[in-house]
């Protein structure tokens, strides 16, 4: 399966959806927008632990640099209200500028880690901020390997969603 | 022969939203569905202005500055232009749970707690604990069917979880909320003044008019200025009271929410952990931190097969658990500092949760069909 190189669009025509799995929010650190690390045991037959957190690091250092109280966001809030916020309806906000780079990011990261092994991240900001969906994909044209591993990923899954509840 | 002429329309998201909210201008504004009082504040604010422009500014400009209308005009339009910010964008609206992630949430929830047998009503309230130096409970919300990050709370007028929850404002006729709460504050900040400056002027006005043609002449001839007065006095205590009390909120990193609950106050409760310790830096974040973009996507448009489905309306789990009809008036009374201490005749922004929230329903076969999200196309 590693030899073969699926684009997402030839992911979605030869795929069908097996599963999904859904990494919530950590809220260790207060409100700020950051993801849980915790590796899900459905991806485990799926793609190595590193590239998995190494992606959610990444996305999470992405949200707290949008988040990020300091200087030029006072700056941009201030200039804001001076121009009783009119000023929006021209420019686009600091925020909104990092929720772009994410999703190049993202599209990014699907095309070359995630497609090739079967799998899809979707964009948080598509989920309302809460989750990373990541969908598991059972590909037709390779052998049943890979959907006994998905089936046996979601037949553990309420023992390690269990996990994840309790965290 | 019968010719069918097929015409494409464009379905977008807002048409599609669950929750009791009204979209206008084809999703670019979004408010509650009672607007009554909130098109009461706008007759209030303009009548007002127009009457001070119109009468008390002429004389004034030419008598004591021109610099006098000037500034009333900004402060016009600087509390308009933040009332209809406040009014007309998303507070913070978190949307539902598409009906995978709220199967696999159950599907956590029923292995953490065990799987309630068929019939019995399952806990009223599931929490999810986290440690944050405190303990921090999620609560479930049954409606929306996720887990509320902390500081939201569920809006039973609007049916929508709110991120950074402060309060349903039938004034503005919408919640008051993460996203809007800045523009909330300035508001009625700006109000207060302008309040406060046309009252004082409508005061100098009549006494100088009154120097040269006396009381009752001056009112005679411009009869507006009574109702000016009158509309001012009273607003002046409940607009610049509300100032006060949201600066002690914004001071404290406090919603009106946590306020009325209690959340920070009392000797067992844990200290606010949202507080940086220091007024400056909290009024800074409140007022002038990054501002997160609506997640809700309004305007997106649906693709044709998904048009044809509609979530179900949430009526039924609100309509025979809640006083619909008092609520704009009772939240009126939340509005005023000093009724936030009686909490029992009128219901808070968010009512006490068992009446309030629905249980699950049994099993996830019955889960409501909202519509499915069209298969990732990662372009974004």
């Amino acid at each position: 399966m590693a030899t073969e190189v699926h684009n997402l669009q030839e992911l979605r025509r030869s795929a069908s959806l097996a599963t999904k799995v859904f990494i919530q929010r950590d809220y260790s650190d207060g409100t700020i927008c950051q993801f849980q690390t915790k590796f899900p045991p459905e991806l485990d037959s799926r793609i190595e632990r590193q590239l998995f957190e190494e992606t959610v690091k990444t996305l999470n250092s992405f949200y707290a640099e949008a988040e990020k109280i300091g200087g030029s966001s006072y700056l941009e809030g201030c200039l804001a209200c001076a121009t009783a916020y009119f000023i929006f309806l021209c420019m686009e906000t600091h925020y909104e500028k990092v929720l772009k780079k994410i999703s190049r990011y993202i599209q990014e990261q699907n095309e070359k880690v995630f497609a090739p092994r079967g799998l899809l991240l979707t964009d948080p900001v598509e989920r309302g901020m809460r989750v990373i969906e990541i969908s598991i994909y059972e590909d037709r044209c390779s052998s049943g390997s890979s959907s006994s591993g998905s089936s046996s990923g979601s037949g553990s899954s309420s023992g390690g969603g269990g996990g994840a509840g309790g965290r | 022969m019968s010719v069918m002429v097929v015409r494409k329309k464009v379905t977008r998201k807002w048409e599609k939203l669950p929750g009791r909210n009204t979209f206008c201008c084809d999703g670019r504004v979004m408010m509650a569905r009672q607007k009554g009082i909130f098109y009461l504040t706008l007759f209030l604010i303009l009548g007002t202005c127009t009457l001070f422009f119109a009468f008390e500014c002429r004389y004034l400009a030419v008598q004591l500055s021109p610099a006098i209308p000037v500034f009333a005009a900004m402060l016009f339009l600087f509390s308009m232009a933040t009332l209809l910010r406040t009014s007309f964008s998303d507070p913070g609206v978190i949307p539902r749970a598409l009906p995978d992630e709220a199967a696999f949430i159950e599907m956590e929830i029923e292995a953490t707690n065990g799987a309630v047998p068929q019939g019995q009503r399952p806990p009223p309230r599931i929490k999810n604990f986290q440690i944050n130096n405190q303990i921090v409970k999620l609560k479930y919300c049954y409606t929306c069917k996720i887990f509320r990050p902390p500081r939201a709370s569920h809006c039973s007028i609007c049916d929508n979880c709110v991120e950074r929850f402060d309060h349903h404002c039938p004034w503005v006729g919408n919640c008051v909320g993460k996203r809007n709460y800045r523009y909330f504050y300035l508001f009625i900040l700006s109000l207060s003044l302008l309040t406060i400056y046309v009252f004082a002027f409508n005061i100098v006005y009549v006494a100088l008019k009154s120097l040269k043609i006396g009381f009752l002449e001056t009112l005679k001839e411009t009869p507006g200025t009574v109702l000016e007065v009158l509309i001012c006095f009273f607003t002046l205590w409940s607009v610049v009271g509300l100032t006060g009390f949201h600066t002690f909120l914004v001071a404290l990193n406090q919603t009106t929410n946590e306020d009325i609950k209690g959340s920070w106050t009392g000797k067992n409760r844990v200290q606010n952990p949202y507080s940086h310790g220091n007024i400056v830096k909290n009024c800074c974040e409140v007022l002038c931190g990054p501002l997160p973009p609506s997640v809700l996507d309004r305007r997106g448009i649906l693709p044709l097969e998904e048009s044809g489905s509609r979530p179900p309306s949430t009526q039924e789990a609100s309509t025979s658990l809640l006083p619909q009809g008092p609520a704009p008036i009772d939240h009126l009374s939340n509005e005023m500092p000093e009724d936030t201490s009686t909490p029992e005749d009128m219901p808070p922004p968010e009512p006490p949760e068992p009446p309030q929230e629905e249980p699950p329903l049994a099993g996830r076969t019955s889960l409501p069909s909202w519509p499915r999200p069209p298969p990732p196309s990662k372009g974004s």
